[in-house]
């Protein structure tokens, strides 16, 4: 029989409305953890699974408050304990590691200082065996030079260090219970391979049982047994971690799973349509029967319940889960055509540098060129009418900063812009004219930064209308709602403002804005990082009947290689700077590979559990490109001598047509990785 | 670090240098100069000639500044014109008068905002915070002189326990100015208090309300052991200007105050020498008072570049 | 269809006079506000119309009535020179309103106005400018006021530009750092990028974004002025006599409080009423428009 360690029991958490109605956010929720296991709580924002993880410790966020139900942990009901009973449980019997471990660090204190504080509070050692186990436990979390570490404040470690800071703290204590709150969310894909890595080990080694919660199905593969889903404050599904992701049984599970895109299988994930209810939504039936395609009467009249399926242990909360039986998985709703191969050539960069190192006066007369390592070097690509290119690479990879260039909101230091045939766009925006500003038009990550909060929707789309097109009145107004048709947005939102809309209909707008200047050519910077993946999923596919409809050229900037693949059909892959790779898609993904390619390729998370990452370098951040040599040779796994730090290596072109640029003949390449 | 004190003073030299013009342009700008001014209807004939002379009126403007600045750089003011001695003499009685009303205002007052600006937030919204908060806008709107109008009326006046106005020489001694300095301290300590107390509770409760505390809190770090390790290091952190620009203040700015109350301080000073038009007391007056100012507040910044870590390794680590 | 859904959208249509209605229900909603507001009005109201109702001439002197304490004739007493305290203390706001009023718009206007500049243009101007700006804000406001005063007069025409020029520099910092929010923010790079020139960016993009701050500093800097003004004929430096004004009322009666002290008390309730109620409704202000004020320095 399996030993329980926690057991929530008809849990329900809310906050009081402005108009005093209580509205919950959590709804109902019973579930247990067993002692040794990792369960994996997977849902969007909005979904209530922090909420329940902060629960699971005693603990609510201000304004809110338990409505009723039960958390018991060890035949306690933890919502009813005082708060110096908490005090006691807390760190030492459940332990929890925050989401931005950067700002869950005390800026005044020293690291030492606060991992030594749980020992502490928990423990019975002494000073000096407190010392010997802080400098035990960092090593353990495998920061560089424990001792030195200890002395440091935390503004003075790099993100995945103070991740690595925040899971020592909770392992000092030794908990029965680790919660952990998106961990590695805003971690570069290679530091949040390592750091679940350690998660693995950690959960091996001492038997803790944990509780992972995330948006991001792949992660929650890697290191859980089981897996609940949650939709709108309540739990929708909850199985073995294979059950739940091989053969989702709830819709909005297998809907979740389908707008995941991945690695393996090329081309845009499905869609989900629409958007989950507001908190204050109440329906008798189903939270998710507005969205589902199997919905029937029924299922908007009463509310299912999460009941056991016959001769399994999964829950699921649906009428018609069976149904969802024979649906089959990982379809994709559409395949990206093969690119009919325009010639005609859209943009091209001629060995561009940028640098945001001032120059030095001195410099400057002599039109001299001082900085050794420059921000961004010898980019050079070519981009074809009709294609979409994508810059990946990690944070300080300098993909941003040749976008920001494009659009000529960066000066360039060395090299030439060329638009279409014969147009310089070296020079920034202030030397273009309004033909050549109007063919380019870029797309921000976030749109609550990008749309302007007090401007309405119609003020909005009419900025790029009135400024390169001169329209006015009834014209004005009937393009801006030809243009909210185009993104799939219907009237009604002409009068309002950001605030009012939900992050994917944001991003809608903003691409409407871009689209209003029918440009040749679009920059999209991360647009997808901001928004959960079910509107990620609508966002990617949006643009991608954008561009059959009109033939727009896409520059798409981001982080996320999965992303990254369904969408684009060529690939240049940049490290500090510098080009690494670049080809076709399908081989860039295939090997052989540049060695850092091949790292991003192994830290990539795919939500199938027995899909591993393999970690191949170093996760340390360089803050600097080197002086000589391949930008890559801090972390290469593949170092094969001097040649590496002194030399700019060769391109070599693969037969699949990548062209990588390393020392590495490119058939040892291949022999190494296959 | 050492770059960035460095570059501190340097700012503080220049902002110094730049109220000295400032002053200077000032005062030679407005119609009529120094000896006009004080002799108004008599200024005309020998007696004016003879005051220019005195004052050195007759050479150039620039000159003037550099000798009015050299002097001042070595302690010479210059000379009053209604009091016939060194300005320094009679301002530095003041000072020390000042002084005595500050320090026993910020001796009150500091640690009195600080203690209820915790309150506030730690109850924030509760019973003690809904009281404080709301005598501490009633005590920071009403201006100075109604509240001491107030005080006196009520304190002295009607129930007779003190002293209302002080009648003390500007250069008594310290004791003697003991017992008149009670009144003017609590109408001052009440404006003071309020301002500090909201902001310090603002402070507080933004820290209050941030990841670390709540991780604090996961950690299972007993609650006071949190608000005394936790939020007040980095809550009270920025106190540390609010309370520089409040001695600042009560250095320079409690005119009202001392001339309700009678005070020989710097305050009465200025209004002394502003009603009887002596230019050279005034400029002496405003270039102590910005001095004040300038060197309160590097102190305030240099004292957070010492005690906040993250502002102190900044330089180590670039 | 296309016909009925244009419909539809006129009517949602929103104007200037919703936003302003929509903040002012917003302030109405709070007590606070709602007491700040009305007081704030209420005086507004009587400092017009002080002079059609008051019952006697507020310079009347009459030396048989001094002194006397309030009573069916004389509401409030009557002052050391017999003349009607109600009635001067319901006029004694008139001209601190008028140019404390005008003096918080030339404020708002170049303290918005450079402190935008400063924002925007960044670099060794920015630095150049607060330099000053810091200078003139380590010299006590006072004494530089009543320097002004004592040689150019206590007119209106003196007064207003003097103490907007004072106060409009807590308005150069607010604007400025509300600046530095707005332009590192995305929007503004948008605006850039589709290469609007920079006066429609300042107009479009930036002005509806830094103009709620500017505004909430201004209601803020406005009872500041109001209680210098008041200082100031307090003073003896303001308004002078026989005007009404309640700084000057104070200040008068305040030698023959021991005996009368109604002369002050009604002049006291005026002022602070007046003062608090702008505090008030200042902070309502700030609350309707989602501007957490009290995060400011004092100065």
């Amino acid at each position: 029989m399996r030993e329980i360690i926690q057991n929530i029991k008809n849990l329900s958490i809310g906050f009081k409305s402005q108009d005093g109605r209580e509205i919950a956010i959590l709804k109902n929720i019973s579930t247990s953890i067993n002692r040794g296991e990792t369960v994996g709580i997977v849902g969007e924002s909005g979904s209530g699974k922090s909420t329940l993880a902060l629960a699971m410790m005693g603990f609510a966020k201000q304004g809110l408050y338990p409505i009723s139900g039960e958390c018991i942990y060890k035949s306690k009901n933890l919502l009813d304990l005082s708060d110096r009973e908490l005090e006691k449980i807390r760190g030492k019997q459940i332990a929890m590691i925050p989401q931005n471990a950067g700002q869950s660090l005390t800026p005044n204190l020293k690291i030492g200082y606060q991992v030594e504080e749980t020992l502490k509070l928990h423990t019975k050692f002494d000073a000096n065996e407190r010392s010997i186990k802080i400098t035990e436990l960092l090593n353990k979390v495998r920061l560089p030079s424990p001792n030195i570490m200890a002395q440091r404040y935390p503004h003075e470690l790099s993100g995945g260090q103070q991740q690595r800071v925040a899971i020592a703290m909770a392992l000092a204590g030794n908990p029965d219970l680790l919660l952990l709150d998106e961990p590695t969310t805003g971690l570069d894909v290679t530091t949040q391979a390592h750091v679940l890595e350690l998660l693995n080990e950690i959960a091996k080694d001492t038997k803790t049982s944990m509780v992972y919660v995330s948006h991001d199905l792949g992660a929650i593969a890697q290191v859980s047994h089981r897996v609940i889903v949650m939709y709108a404050g309540e739990i929708v599904l909850d199985g073995d971690v294979r059950q739940v992701l091989r053969s989702p049984l709830h819709p909005y599970a297998h809907g979740l799973l389908n707008s995941i895109p991945k690695l393996s299988l090329p081309g845009l994930p499905a869609a989900m349509p629409g958007t989950p209810p507001q908190p204050d939504e109440n329906s008798k039936g189903c939270s998710f029967y507005e969205r589902c395609e199997l919905a029937i009467d029924r299922c908007n009249s009463s509310k299912p319940e999460l009941k056991s399926i016959s001769n399994s242990q999964t829950k699921v909360r649906c009428f018609r889960h069976d149904k969802l039986e024979e649906k089959e998985l990982n379809k994709k709703a559409d395949l990206i055509l093969p690119q009919k191969s325009s010639e005609q050539r859209v943009l091209n960069l001629d060995n561009i540098s940028i640098t945001y190192a001032r120059q030095s006066i001195l410099d400057q007369i002599l039109n001299r060129f001082s900085d050794k390592n420059i921000t961004v070097k010898d980019i050079d690509i070519d981009i074809k009418k009709g294609e979409t290119i994508a810059l990946v690479g990690e944070s300080g990879s300098g993909k941003s900063t040749i976008l920001k260039s494009i659009a000529g909101l960066l000066s360039i230091k060395e090299g030439k812009i060329n638009f279409k045939e014969d147009v310089n766009l070296s020079p920034d925006v202030r030397h273009r004219t309004n033909a050549q500003l109007r063919s380019i038009q870029l797309i921000f990550q976030n749109p609550d930064e990008s749309l302007n909060p007090s401007h309405t929707v119609e003020e909005i789309l009419s900025q790029p209308l009135k400024l390169y097109f001169g329209l006015n009145g009834k014209e004005l107004k009937n393009s801006i709602i030809d243009l909210l048709k185009k993104v799939r947005l219907s009237g009604k939102y002409l009068y309002r403002y950001p605030r009012q809309l939900s992050g994917g209909e944001k991003q809608r707008i903003a691409v409407a804005r871009a689209f209003a200047a029918k440009p040749d050519l679009i920059l999209c910077d991360e647009v997808t990082s901001a928004l959960d993946v079910s509107v990620q999923a609508a966002v990617l596919k949006l643009l991608q009947d954008l561009k059959n409809e009109l033939g727009t050229t896409y520059i798409f900037v981001s982080h996320d290689l999965a992303v990254v693949r369904a969408i684009s059909d060529r690939v240049a892959v940049l490290y500090q700077g510098r080009l690494c790779e670049i080809g076709p898609s399908s081989a860039v993904y295939k090997y052989p590979s540049h060695p850092y390619t091949e790292v991003l390729l192994g830290a990539v998370l795919e939500p199938d559990p027995d899909l591993k990452p393999k970690l191949a370098a170093e996760d340390i951040v360089e803050e600097k490109p080197p002086e000589n040599g391949c930008s890559f040779q801090g972390r290469c796994p593949r170092v094969i001598g001097e040649k590496c730090f002194k030399e700019t290596p060769p391109w070599q072109i693969s037969n699949q047509g990548n062209a990588i640029r390393c020392h590495i003949n490119i058939k040892d390449l291949l022999k190494n990785q296959s | 670090m050492f770059l960035l004190i460095l570059k501190r003073l340097g700012l503080g030299l220049i902002t110094i240098i730049l109220v000295s013009v400032i002053i200077f342009t000032g005062v030679e700008v407005l119609p009529g100069d120094a000896c006009t001014s004080f002799l108004e209807r008599e200024a005309k004939g020998e007696l004016l000639e003879i005051c220019r002379e005195k004052l050195g009126l007759n050479v150039p403007a620039i000159e003037r500044y550099l000798t009015w600045s050299y002097n001042a750089l070595n302690g010479d003011l210059g000379f009053s014109l209604s009091g016939q001695k060194p300005i320094s003499e009679i301002i530095s009685v003041r000072i020390r008068n000042s002084l005595v009303l500050a320090f026993t205002a910020i001796i009150i007052g500091i640690p009195l905002a600080i203690i209820l600006g915790i309150i506030t937030a730690l109850w924030r919204d509760k019973l003690p915070d809904i009281f404080i908060s709301t005598i501490a806008i009633f005590s920071m709107t009403i201006p100075e002189f109604i509240s001491a109008t107030i005080l006196i009326l009520v304190v002295a006046i009607w129930l007779n326990w003190l002293p209302g106005i002080v009648i003390v020489s500007s250069n008594t001694t310290i004791l003697e100015l003991l017992p008149n300095i009670i009144l003017p301290v609590i109408a001052i300590s009440m404006v003071m208090t309020a301002h500090m107390l909201r902001m310090v509770r603002s402070n507080i409760i933004q820290v209050l309300s941030s990841d670390y505390v709540q991780m604090a809190k996961l950690k299972g770090v007993p609650y006071w052991k949190m608000v005394f390790v936790h939020v007040l290091p980095n809550g009270l952190l920025p106190a540390i200007n609010i309370i520089a620009l409040t001695i600042a203040w009560l250095l320079g700015g409690v005119v009202v105050t001392e001339v309700v109350f009678n005070y020989p301080g710097l305050g009465r000073l200025v209004i002394e020498s502003i009603s009887d038009r002596d230019l050279p007391v005034v400029q002496a007056l405003a270039l102590i008072l910005a001095l004040i100012y300038v060197g309160v507040n590097l102190t305030a910044d240099l004292l957070t570049l010492l005690v906040n870590p993250r502002l102190r390794t900044l330089q180590i680590r670039k | 269809m296309k016909n009925t859904e244009l419909e539809t959208i006129e009517e949602k249509q929103i104007s200037t006079f919703d936003r302003v209605s929509e903040v002012l229900i917003a302030i109405f909603s709070r007590p606070s506000g709602m007491i700040g507001f009305s007081i704030v009005i209420l005086h507004i109201i009587i400092a017009i119309i002080s002079p059609l109702i008051v019952p006697y001439d507020y310079k009347e002197i009459n030396s048989l009535i001094m002194l006397k304490p309030p009573n069916e004739t004389f509401f409030f007493g009557t002052d050391q020179l017999g003349r009607d305290v109600f009635t001067r203390t319901l006029m004694g706001g008139r001209i601190a309103l008028f140019v404390t009023f005008f003096g918080t718009i030339i404020a708002i206007a170049w303290g918005g106005f450079v402190g935008i500049f400063c924002g925007l243009v960044g670099g060794k101007i920015d630095d150049i400018v607060m330099r000053i700006i810091d200078a003139f804000l380590a010299i006590p406001w006072i004494l530089a006021m009543l320097l002004i005063v004592v040689i150019l007069g206590t007119s209106t025409q003196v007064l207003i530009p003097a103490l907007g020029f004072f106060y409009g520099k807590g308005i150069v910092r607010v604007a400025r750092a509300a600046t530095h929010d707005v332009i590192a923010r995305d929007f503004i790079m948008a605006a850039k990028a589709r290469g609007h020139g920079n006066f429609s960016i300042i107009w479009n993009e930036l002005l509806p974004n830094v103009r709620d701050a500017i505004m909430v500093e201004g209601a803020m800097r406005w009872s500041w002025m109001l209680l210098a003004f008041s200082s100031l004929s307090f003073l003896g430096f303001g308004v002078s006599p026989p005007t009404p004004d309640w700084g000057l009322m104070i200040s008068e009666g305040r030698g023959l409080m021991s005996f009368a002290y109604w002369s002050v008390i009604a002049p006291i309730v005026a002022l602070s009423s007046l003062i608090i109620g702008i505090n008030l409704s200042a902070d309502a202000f700030a609350k309707a428009l989602g501007i957490d004020r009290t995060q400011k320095a004092p100065v």
